[in-house]
């Protein structure tokens, strides 16, 4: 317990910003996806430190991640399959030729 | 003392592999990369001391969701779309917005105080959790199942060959 909460919280933060930045500069689909999969892990950081620091005899920090678990999963898994049902179609996933509703 | 070092070396590795998911030109090796982020996330858990969330962290993120990542690249060879740039063509304000955000954030961070508390992680957090999941949290448990199904359902029948 001698590492302050805000070296966790700062972490997060990069981890965050990263998968962010991964989310707005990638073209591709898949590396879009895993932006999204580091922002989510980003803030599993975030709750299992908020909880370990300020509630620690209080579980529930712990059993909201498991449902960003659940979400992440669902996500990744649906995803991927609208990738993969666009790859189809259009031969492509780079999200910047699948622009059709701008114009 | 040995909790810093242990901290930051974990935290440099893991930061530098995500570095390496969003730069990496072959999605291939982002994908590699994201399962060593999985991993150290695993381990900051254990150094929280939650180890059923680091134990679910390597079962659910690297044996399902990192296998299906990489099982989506193989499977589509066209995806991976290495005779174009990997970026778009608003990277460098979308970097230059983050490294502000960070800098925003983190500065927020150090200024604002959190009351922290030291108390010991109970011996049966274990327990707690599951039967907080079919006793105080048996509603969002069982939404968050029904969520998994019909995502399941609906991954494959969006993925699904259409022979018409």
């Amino acid at each position: 317990m001698t590492v302050p909460l805000s070296w966790y919280l700062i972490f997060a933060t990069a981890l965050f910003s990263l998968g962010f930045f991964g989310v707005l500069s990638r073209r591709n689909a898949v590396a879009v996806l895993m932006g999204v999969e580091l922002m989510l892990n980003a803030v599993n950081v975030n709750l299992v430190a908020f909880w370990r620091y300020l509630t620690p005899t209080d579980l529930s920090g712990q059993i909201f991640v498991v449902f960003v678990f659940t979400v992440a999963a669902a996500e990744a898994a649906v995803g991927l399959a609208l990738m993969i049902s666009i790859y189809r179609t259009r031969k492509t996933i780079n999200i910047d030729e699948i622009n059709d509703l701008q114009h | 003392m040995v909790g810093q070092i242990l901290f930051i070396f974990i935290a440099v590795v893991t930061l530098l592999m995500a570095l390496g998911v969003v730069v990496a030109r072959n999605l291939f090796h982002a994908a590699l990369f994201l399962i060593g982020v999985f991993f150290g996330i695993a381990a900051l858990f254990i150094l929280l001391e939650a180890e059923f969330l680091a134990m679910a962290q390597i079962i659910i993120y690297i044996g399902a969701i990192a296998t299906l990542i990489v099982f989506a690249i193989m499977l589509s060879k066209g995806m991976m779309g290495r005779e174009s740039g990997a970026y778009n063509k608003q990277w460098y304000f979308a970097g230059g917005a983050m490294v502000f955000f960070f800098g925003l954030v983190s500065w927020l961070l150090v200024k604002m105080p959190f009351k922290t508390i030291s108390a010991q992680v109970p011996n049966d957090a274990i327990q707690q959790i599951g039967s907080g999941f079919v006793g105080h949290y048996v509603v969002p448990f069982e939404v968050a199942s029904v969520l998994l199904l019909v995502a399941l359902v609906g991954a494959i029948m969006l993925a699904r060959e259409r022979n018409s």
